[in-house]
């Protein structure tokens, strides 16, 4: 989850740690809603019966948490923050068979 | 005498079978997964992930990032099964016990693998976090969704040299 082409730090913490925040843009926000397709919910199907991993839910989850965190970095990146920190994920289900996957933070710019 | 006891065990014949099946094989599978969950465990030893919302004063920080890791993990046929009996009268559920364990510490190995293959010494601010994967239906639950996360850290030793990479 590291891999923004350098240019912008994030983390879960409240300051970047090392380095001194200038300035303060605000909360950036950023979500995909998703819903798992046909195929993947009969493999899941399959799985269930004995149980452990369900490898293509854990791909989906972690496919739509990336873009949620990708379109939050865009918002930051546009505001000309280069770090954002205290970000927080949040799931929620909407609909049957679909999920809201959202990342929030602060945007700021750290020296 | 014998045929109609076949004939009535047959309508239930599948439903004999999977949870046979689940049992056998979901038993085997999670031995296997908290064999493999217990040696990266001692592997990743050196890669601290502690819950600090700060590192400690004495840490020289060189870098950070945010670092995650998930899994969905299910319950076999067999203990869905017996959860679902569970519940009629309550209780304890023994069954979702060690699901739930062995997927959260799934999760906790992801984010150090992840933080280690991104060159972070240690993890601080670990947060974990649960959710549940329903079916299209609604009723059942399909999934439980672990998920840890948190900010991973470069350090230097007290000479200002960059740490050796260890985990990996």
């Amino acid at each position: 989850m590291n891999q923004y082409g350098g240019q912008i730090t994030i983390s879960n913490t409240e300051t970047i740690p090392g380095r001194r925040i200038t300035e303060f843009y605000g909360v950036v926000t950023g979500s995909t809603v998703r819903a798992k397709h046909i195929g993947k919910d009969i493999m899941a199907g399959l799985k269930n019966i004995v149980g452990g991993e369900l490898k293509g839910y854990t791909e989906l989850l972690s496919e739509a948490r990336q873009e949620a965190l990708q379109r939050m970095i865009a918002e930051a990146q546009s505001m000309g923050a280069n770090a954002v920190v205290n970000v927080r994920f949040s799931t929620s289900s909407i609909s049957q068979g679909a999920a809201e996957l959202f990342a929030y933070g602060t945007a700021v710019r750290v020296e | 005498m014998n045929l109609e006891l076949l004939e009535l065990l047959l309508p239930v014949a599948p439903f004999l079978f999977l949870l046979v099946l689940g049992l056998a094989a979901g038993t085997i599978l999670e031995r296997r997964h908290f064999a493999d969950i217990r040696a990266r465990e001692s592997r990743f030893r050196s890669l601290p992930a502690v819950t600090f919302r700060e590192p400690p004063a004495d840490w020289a920080v060189d870098g950070s990032g945010l670092v995650a890791g998930s899994v969905v993990v299910s319950l076999d046929y067999f203990k869905r099964f017996a959860a679902a009996l569970r519940t009629i009268f309550g209780g304890r559920i023994k069954a979702f016990e060690p699901l739930m364990d062995r997927g959260r510490r799934e999760a906790i190995l992801r984010m150090k693998e992840d933080a280690a293959a991104a060159g972070y010494d240690a993890i601080i601010n670990v947060r974990l976090a649960t959710s549940r994967i329903a079916n299209a239906n609604g009723s059942t639950t399909a999934g439980v969704e672990l998920m840890a996360y948190g900010t991973g850290l470069k350090l230097r030793d007290s000479l200002g040299n960059a740490l050796p990479t260890e985990g990996a």
